[in-house]
């Protein structure tokens, strides 16, 4: 009964977290950024939220709040990365450890919980009588389902088409008239501003919010991101991979919950998912190179027939 | 139309790797000149080009296209004016997006990009056509994604793009170069129809001499940053490869014509 009831946890949670692995699938897979802000975002999203709930404010409103300084912090990396030249993975770096610091400021103190504080779960709770993890998953599932809608419209659009071709062939992106520094601080503000929702509806979730929630999200977000290809594939449409990433966060959750049961030390649990992502970045590596070395011929010289020069 | 005034450019100043690309440049283009540009390796062509578009900025003097003063625009704000095509065939597309994909972007070269539909219906039609103009059958592929396609395709389609919205200059860098020679061949020949058709201005970067003589109303020659020969019309017309030979051992003191300068097709 115990791994049941574990499992339907893991799915919620993994609903939840998976609006964040799609903020960190459109900076890593579409703008072709490797996003480090998201662990500082994701705690920011939770503690925005947090202290917004504990102030009286709707929690509805304060989801809402959250996205908006998801984007900000996205924003302060975008101009940090484009205007001032810092590399991206060190502008995200600087971003995050500067939100620690603030969002230790905005709850006052590093952890903040929310026991008899009204939550968007509570309330439907309330409304419908369905168990907590019911009412978690039912609410995650229509947060992803209109994300995704939003994402597979906004990404058509002229503006969406420009964050692609820019993360695709940035020279190619300017020589087309795209100004794509823009283009890349609008993607990371959307994809921080996806992140911090999601701590946000993790922290009302879960009815707490802590600085230390988000460490290591990127690399749970990556993982998603790659259990989601390894099922689906890399050769598929947009909206499907949009799923995928999602579908990839619940069974991420699927199998920390199993590790878990079967006697995990929940410390250990960072290492293991850092093997993991580590693991599925390196096997296709692997096989490449072993394909190249099987094709090897020495007998035969490497040109294609083609002149020209 | 193009008017490049004193232009210099020097790369790593201050360094031990410092080097002047462009010296005092001064070029002047008529509306609807076709201006072919030949010259060794490291002359600078490609950094005028660059300079034109904008890649780097420049040291001093000015460019005005078209009457605007281009100097110090950004890249992204020039290539409203400018359609390029670049020596490296997957420089010029975006090669996880759709045939269409790539080319409503370049349709959208120039214009404000908004919230509206990223390809329309009525855009693929026009593209459709224009595919066909190509000869290459991509008009029954449009959904593909353009990594699928071949150097010579991509290098065909991004010629295509550079001229969906009409550039007031066309910026060509050796786009045959890495081409096999048919393909090349191809690629030219659709470059000379549409530079004729639609009545462009265009500045091409050739090392095959006789494609320079045989294209074009105007020939420059370029050495160490600077132009030493400009012919044009008439002139043009009677010059013969050996001509150009004699030009380029003369400006490089005696040294002949390296072999990036081709003179067989
Ligand atoms: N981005 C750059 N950084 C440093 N040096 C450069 C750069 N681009 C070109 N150069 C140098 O400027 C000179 C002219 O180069 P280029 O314009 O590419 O010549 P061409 O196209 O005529 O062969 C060369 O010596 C080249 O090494
Ligand atoms: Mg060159």
């Amino acid at each position: 009964m115990g791994i049941i009831l574990a499992i339907q946890g893991a799915v919620s949670q993994g609903i939840l977290w998976g609006i964040m692995a799609l903020g960190i699938y459109l900076t890593y897979r579409i703008l072709d950024v490797a996003d480090l802000t998201v662990d500082g975002s994701f705690a920011l999203g939770g503690c925005i939220c947090a202290a917004l709930v504990t102030a009286g404010v709707d929690p509805w409103l304060s989801l809402a709040a959250a996205v908006l300084a998801g984007m900000l912090a996205g924003y302060t990396t975008g101009i940090l990365h484009t205007r001032c030249e810092i590399p991206a993975i060190l502008a995200g770096i600087l971003t995050q450890i500067g939100l620690y610091s603030i969002n230790l400021r905005i709850m006052g103190r590093s952890n903040t919980p929310l026991l008899k504080l009204p939550t968007v779960f509570k309330q439907l709770i309330e409304l419908t009588g369905l168990g907590q993890s019911w009412v978690s998953m039912i609410v995650g599932m229509l947060f992803v389902a209109a994300l995704i809608a939003l994402l597979y419209w906004f990404f058509g659009t002229e503006i969406g088409s420009a964050i692609r071709a820019t993360g695709d062939n940035e020279r190619m992106a300017r020589s087309l008239g795209m100004n794509t520094n823009r283009n890349k601080v609008l993607g990371l503000a959307i994809s921080n501003g996806l992140v911090a929702l999601s701590g946000a509806l993790v922290t009302q979730s879960q009815g707490y919010a802590d600085v230390k929630q988000g460490t290591g999200a990127i690399v749970i977000g990556l993982a998603s991101i790659i259990i989601g290809e390894v099922i689906f594939g890399k050769k598929t449409s947009f909206g499907t991979k949009l799923l995928s990433v999602v579908v990839g966060s619940v069974i991420y959750r699927i199998i920390v919950a199993v590790v878990l049961q079967l006697g995990l030390n929940t410390d250990d649990l960072k290492l293991l998912t850092a093997i993991l992502v580590a693991a599925a970045l390196t096997v296709p590596v692997l096989l490449e190179k072993r394909r190249r070395s099987a094709a090897y011929d020495p007998m035969t010289d490497g040109s294609s027939g083609k002149g020209g020069n | 139309m193009l008017k490049i005034s004193h232009v210099s450019k020097t790369f790593n100043p201050g360094t031990v790797t410092e080097k002047q690309a462009l010296r005092d440049l001064n070029l002047h283009l008529e509306p609807e000149d076709f201006v072919t540009i030949i010259g060794g390796n490291g002359a600078g062509k490609s950094t005028m080009l660059n300079m034109i578009a904008g890649v780097y900025p420049i040291d001093c003097g000015t460019i005005y296209l078209d009457g605007v003063n281009i100097s110090r625009q950004p890249e992204y704000r020039r290539a409203s004016l400018l359609g390029r095509v670049f020596q490296d065939p997957m420089m010029g597309t975006a090669a996880g997006m759709q045939i269409e994909e790539n080319m409503a972007l370049a349709h959208r070269r120039g214009r404000r990009r908004g919230l509206k539909w990223g390809v329309t219906k009525q855009e693929k039609e026009i593209f459709h056509e224009e595919l066909k103009r190509l000869g290459l059958g991509l008009e029954e592929r449009m959904t593909a994604k353009v990594g699928l396609l071949s150097g010579g395709q991509r290098q065909a389609l991004t010629l295509l793009m550079a001229t969906l919205q009409k550039p007031k200059l066309l910026l060509l860098d050796e786009h045959t170069a890495a081409l096999d020679p048919r393909t090349a061949k191809k690629v030219l020949s659709l470059t000379e129809e549409m530079v004729t058709e639609a009545r462009l201005t265009a500045l091409m970067v050739t090392h095959n001499m006789k494609d320079a003589l045989r294209l074009g109303n105007r020939l420059i020659m370029m050495h160490d940053g600077q132009i030493i020969y400009d012919v044009r019309g008439e002139e043009k017309k009677k010059l013969k490869v050996e001509d150009l030979l004699k030009k380029f051992e003369d400006a490089s003191g005696g040294e002949f014509a390296n072999d990036r300068m081709m003179l067989s097709d």
